[in-house]
Parts: C-alpha cells; sequence; structure tokens
C-alpha cells in the first residue's frame, strides 16, 4: 500500500512538473488534467471515493473546460 | 478472486496507465498528449470498478459512473479548441 | 462458483485488452495509429473488465451494465472528435502510411469556413 501511495504522488509530481515547463498552455492543461485524475485516484484508494468524485468532476472536466475557454480568448503559447 | 490475481490485474492495468503518462511526457505534438490523457481516463475508469469490487463496497462504484460521464466534456473541448486551428 | 471463475476470465482478458492498449498509445509511430490503439482496445478491454466484475457480484450487474454502456456510448465519440480535429489542425502522417482520402474532406471544409 505504501508503495502505491508513494509512487502515484512521484506520478503526481511528476506530471505538475510538466505544467510548469510546457511552453504550450494546451499542454499544460492538460498535464494538470492528468494531475487531478492521479489525485482522483490516490484519494479512491485511501477510502475517501466523495473526495475522489468531486475531484474527478471539478478536476478532469470542469477545469480543463474552463481554462480551455480562457486560453481561446487570450494566447496559446507563453513566451 | 484470490489475492494473487488481484496483485496481477492491478499491475497490469497500472501499467497500460504508465505507458500512457509515458507518452503523455514525450509526445511530439498536443494531439498526442490529449489521446494520451483520454485513454489513461478511459483505462483509469475500468481500474476503480476493479478496486471497487476489492474493496467490496457498492457505493465505491458511483466515483466510476462519473468519470465515464465527464471524460466525455474535457476530450470533446479539446477537440473543439483543437479544430478552430489557432 | 461457475460464476466467479467465468467473471474471472472475462475479467481478465478485459485487463489483456487494457494493457494492449496503453502499448499500443506508446508505441504506435502517429497520433492515428495511436488512436485506432488507444480507442479500440480500450473501450473492448474497459467494458469487459466491468462486466466482468458484473458477472462476479450478480447483486451489481444492472450499475456495471449502465457504465460499460456510458463508455460504449462517450468514448468513440471524444476519440472521433479528436481524430478529426487533429486532422483538421494539420498533424503529418508518418511515413509508412500508404493512402490518404481525407483531401476532399479538407478542401470542402476549408471552402465552408471561407
Amino acid at each position: 500500500m505504501i508503495v502505491l501511495v508513494s509512487l502515484l504522488v512521484l506520478l503526481m509530481l511528476c506530471s505538475a512538473l510538466a505544467a510548469l515547463i510546457f511552453k504550450d498552455l494546451l499542454n499544460a492543461v492538460i498535464a494538470s488534467c492528468v494531475v487531478s485524475l492521479l489525485a482522483s485516484i490516490l484519494f479512491y484508494f485511501l477510502h475517501a471515493p466523495d473526495v475522489a468524485m468531486a475531484e474527478a468532476s471539478i478536476g478532469a472536466a470542469l477545469v480543463t473546460a474552463i481554462f480551455i475557454i480562457a486560453i481561446r480568448r487570450t494566447r496559446r503559447h507563453e513566451e | 478472486m484470490s489475492e494473487t490475481v488481484v496483485l496481477v490485474f492491478t499491475g497490469f492495468i497500472g501499467l497500460g496507465i504508465l505507458l500512457c503518462l509515458l507518452r503523455l511526457f514525450m509526445g511530439p505534438t498536443a494531439s498526442d498528449r490529449a489521446v494520451a490523457a483520454d485513454t489513461a481516463c478511459t483505462v483509469t475508469t475500468a481500474l476503480l470498478v476493479l478496486m471497487g469490487f476489492v474493496f467490496q463496497r457498492y457505493v465505491y462504484l458511483d466515483v466510476s459512473l462519473v468519470y465515464a460521464v465527464l471524460t466525455f466534456i474535457g476530450a470533446v473541448a479539446i477537440a473543439r479548441f483543437l479544430e478552430r486551428g489557432i | 462458483m461457475l460464476l466467479e471463475v467465468l467473471g474471472t476470465v472475462v475479467t481478465g482478458i478485459g485487463v489483456l485488452f487494457l494493457f494492449l492498449g496503453g502499448l499500443g498509445v506508446f508505441r504506435m509511430p502517429d497520433v492515428y495509429n495511436r488512436l485506432q490503439a488507444g480507442t479500440k482496445c480500450t473501450t473492448l478491454g474497459a467494458c469487459l473488465t466491468i462486466i466482468g466484475v458484473g458477472i462476479m457480484e450478480p447483486a451489481w450487474f444492472w450499475k456495471t451494465l449502465a457504465i460499460a454502456l456510458f463508455i460504449l456510448l462517450t468514448n468513440p465519440i471524444s476519440n472521433h472528435a479528436l481524430g478529426r480535429a487533429s486532422r483538421k489542425s494539420g498533424v503529418p502522417l508518418c511515413d509508412q502510411s500508404v493512402v490518404d482520402r481525407t483531401d476532399s474532406f479538407m478542401e470542402k471544409s476549408g471552402e465552408k469556413e471561407q
């Protein structure tokens, strides 16, 4: 169990770092979507299904859609 | 299902998710990353149902139901953004 | 006992397909090949895994059937939208590609946009 949790946290850290590094903001949005996906799996394994459900619905769908609308209003590439 | 079978199944699904995430980290274009994220979300839905069976909790299936419905919105939003062509 | 063995076999086939889908997404040379592997293998594998769990636990069968139905409805549509969008945004095909019949589609959509 501790191995699984540490692997999930490591993957979350890698995804968050990738979201920080990417210059294309669409890639950063996709990486942050994956961060919330892995956080949802982590909450599920720690026996908190309601938190996992909220994280899945907000992180995977709503935040992605709102960020994409914001990118369309502004610029896609970071300097 | 015995303990070993559960371990083997979970290991295979976790390996699939890990390969999708590797493609997401090194994919050349944004479309590759979107495809990898969508595939990882679908594999995760199956993993959550299997884990709900291992934990023997009926309520845990709701999380996968929410996942199966809401992954669609994110993928369609990304696709609409790419199609407009910026 | 029979139901449990049957459900384990169905779940095992589904898990194998899920792993092959992940491997295809990692190994294929092109966006479109990756889409093909990631859509077909993953839809079949997720449906088989979820229905296998429903077979092993007969009280859960209807709910797992609903989840499998949602995946069967939404996953091909979203991946089709992704493939169409990546073709329209100009992602190139790989070198081994033999035929590409989307030229007329591209011209027609370009005229419509203008």
